[in-house]
């Protein structure tokens, strides 16, 4: 099994990968703790127009309120993969569940499961998760009014964040159901399943022993790849403005103040490069690191020797 | 074939109907009281809505908004913008989404499909290594990050004259945002043809019909490329649902004043008619495009037996 897992895709996505949340996770004291990063400070105005400068807070350059964009684009990054890592775990549980309970029942449990996921692909995925964020952004922001204990952090704020990977897990869920129904069926015709049930095992002994690890490989590889589509959706909506409210910043953000501060007069390139090149690399990072895992892990791809 | 049709077609509204309530339920209901909100909705607005859709109560609305729409096509007022209805913004706003839609769609295909079967039949060539690259980039790169770049590239001075920048007047002007929006789905176009043509390059009767004397070329682009091309039709129809999500934020970028600028400001607005309206307009051309692409599929590959009722 471990014979491919060292491929230079694994390495080199997993590596850039790495880079960027390590990052991003490591200058989360200083990007939260300076307020300059979130808040305009009123100190850096001179600087609006400067190119990026040598102090560690400027080599990204400033945005045109004077806030570092290191920090911002760091910070950015945190709360875009803590995103979309918490919303594919969230379609990965969903998925996962939906598809077992399809495969292993079958009958007009799974014809009604898979309609509907039928359905829900016919539709536009974004749609959906912009209705999903409509729904509970209200009820979730008063349901935390009630917890409220008065930080910095309003409650407000900590809603749409939770909304935001709720609704995009809600609905990302779609291709993880149909991974592993597929897998669970053709599992269950194998000659050891039947020789598990021939054996009068129980049924849950049989899902929990002989089935369920089977499915570790595939669910991996596909949960690798949600965490991508996951960031890309967080980063679309945050671009639209739809998404993480600012002053909060999310890559999609940062990188709509880079479009917004195009202009043929004065050129703001460096708003628009860094946020876009972050993203890129985690996403690249992330797609090298799925392809790379399915070809170890996937069994289809040597589903003629099982 | 023609039973498959009707069934096809007997299915379409019942998912409308389905969304349509699903809609509804997240929409106007789960979010509270649509006409006590933070923002203020003009009276007048709230007069004609409940004097059309019976708005006063969240049920009876329920049942009359797909009266209205059926019976008057009539997605009523606007909750935001007191002199526009709904019908207004629609109507002066889809044929443009539609317009870009459709181009980039067929850029991606015809770009894709190309592209893709010159990389199968150089393998390993440099058109074969682009392709790869062109892929990995196509699904790494937000389409707003491509949309900003030519954005840049048709503000530069040398192509200053070709396009309006961030304006929208001639039909020249969508050609950079069809671009920017078909970049994704090419890339995976034409990965799918490159694999697909490999896997019928190798087949037998591709030999049979070089050693009975057809030209090469012949063979590729007549035979094996109606065999290759199954995969690449059932990926249209997520291709529809992706370019319509790239279509928000590429309409944006450019300043295209198409229904996605409407369906954005309506989220931001909390303009739950006009959300309405236009998802279920965004839904009914998805849902059609869909079925098209799986009737194409039963024509080009007679085996397949799309809808299971034949």
């Amino acid at each position: 099994m471990n014979r491919g897992l060292l491929s230079p895709r694994i390495i080199i996505g997993g590596g850039v990968l790495a880079l960027v949340l390590l990052a991003c996770l490591i200058a989360l004291p200083w990007t939260l703790s300076s307020a300059s990063s979130i808040y305009y400070d009123g100190q850096h105005g001179d600087l609006v127009r400067g190119v990026p400068a040598l102090n560690p807070a400027g080599w990204f350059g400033y945005d045109t309120l004077g806030r570092s964009l290191l920090g911002r684009c760091l910070l950015g990054g945190a709360i875009s993969l803590m995103i979309g890592i918490a919303a594919a775990a969230i379609a990965v549980v969903v998925g996962t569940f939906v598809g077992l309970i399809a495969g292993y029942t079958g009958g007009w449990v799974d014809s009604a499961l898979m309609r509907t996921v039928d359905v829900m692909y016919g539709l536009p995925y974004i749609l959906l998760v912009i209705l999903f964020k409509i729904a509970l952004e209200t009820p979730m922001t008063d349901g935390l009014e009630r917890l409220q204990h008065g930080n910095w952090f309003s409650s407000a704020q900590a809603a749409n964040l939770i909304v935001m990977f709720l609704s995009i897990g809600l609905v990302g869920w779609l291709t993880m159901a149909r991974v592993v129904r597929g897998q669970v069926l053709a599992l269950r015709g194998l000659p050891f399943v039947e020789a598990a049930r021939a054996l009068g095992l129980p049924q849950r002994r049989i899902f929990m022993r002989h089935i369920l690890p089977n499915l570790v490989g595939p669910i991996t590889v596909y949960a690798t790849l949600t965490v991508p589509s996951a960031i890309l959706q967080e980063s679309f909506l945050s671009f639209l403005g739809v998404g993480v409210r600012l002053p909060l910043p999310t890559w999609g953000s940062l990188a709509s103040d880079g479009v917004a501060a195009l202009s043929p007069v004065k050129f703001y390139w460096w708003m628009l490069l860094f946020p876009c090149l972050l993203l890129m690399a985690a996403l690249l990072g992330l797609n090298f690191l799925g392809d790379g895992l399915r070809d170890v892990l996937d069994p289809k791809k040597d589903a003629g020797k099982l | 074939m023609g039973r498959l049709i009707a069934y096809r077609l007997l299915q379409l509204p019942l998912i409308l109907a389905i969304i349509y309530v699903l809609t509804f339920l997240l929409v106007w209901v789960a979010p509270g009281d649509p006409f006590a909100g933070e923002k203020n909705i003009d009276p007048a607005v709230v007069a004609s809505l409940k004097a059309t859709f019976h708005a006063e109560s969240p049920w009876k609305f329920l049942a009359y908004y797909p009266i209205q729409i059926i019976g008057h096509l009539n997605f009523g007022q606007s909750m935001q913008y007191r002199e526009w209805t709904v019908n207004d913004i629609i109507k002066s706003a889809l044929p443009i989404s539609v317009v870009l839609g459709l181009f980039a769609m067929v850029i991606a295909t015809v770009v894709g499909i190309v592209v893709g079967t010159m990389a199968a039949v150089r393998r390993g060539g440099w058109i074969d290594w682009l392709s790869l690259t062109i892929a990995l980039v196509g699904i790494s790169v937000p389409s707003f990050v491509v949309a900003a770049l030519l954005l840049m590239l048709s503000a530069s001075s040398w192509l200053s004259g070709v396009f309006a920048v961030g304006r929208f007047e001639r039909p020249i002007d969508l050609l950079l945002p069809g671009v920017a929006l078909a970049m994704a789905p090419m890339a995976y176009i034409a990965r799918l043809t490159r694999v697909s043509m490999l896997d019928v390059l190798s087949s037998d009767f591709v030999r049979t019909a070089r050693a009975k004397g057809l030209s090469r070329s012949w063979v590729i682009w007549k035979h094996c490329l109606k065999n290759a091309i199954l995969p690449v039709l059932s990926y249209l129809g997520p291709a529809a649902a992706y370019t319509l999500t790239g279509s928000f934020v590429v309409e944006k970028v450019f300043n295209i004043p198409g229904l996605g600028q409407h369906f954005v400001n309506s989220v931001l607005n909390r303009d739950r008619t006009l959300i309405l309206g236009v998802v279920l307009v965004y839904s009914t051309f998805v849902l059609a495009f869909n079925l098209i692409v799986d009737l194409a599929y039963g024509l080009v590959d007679p085996r397949i037996d799309v809808g299971g009722a034949r």
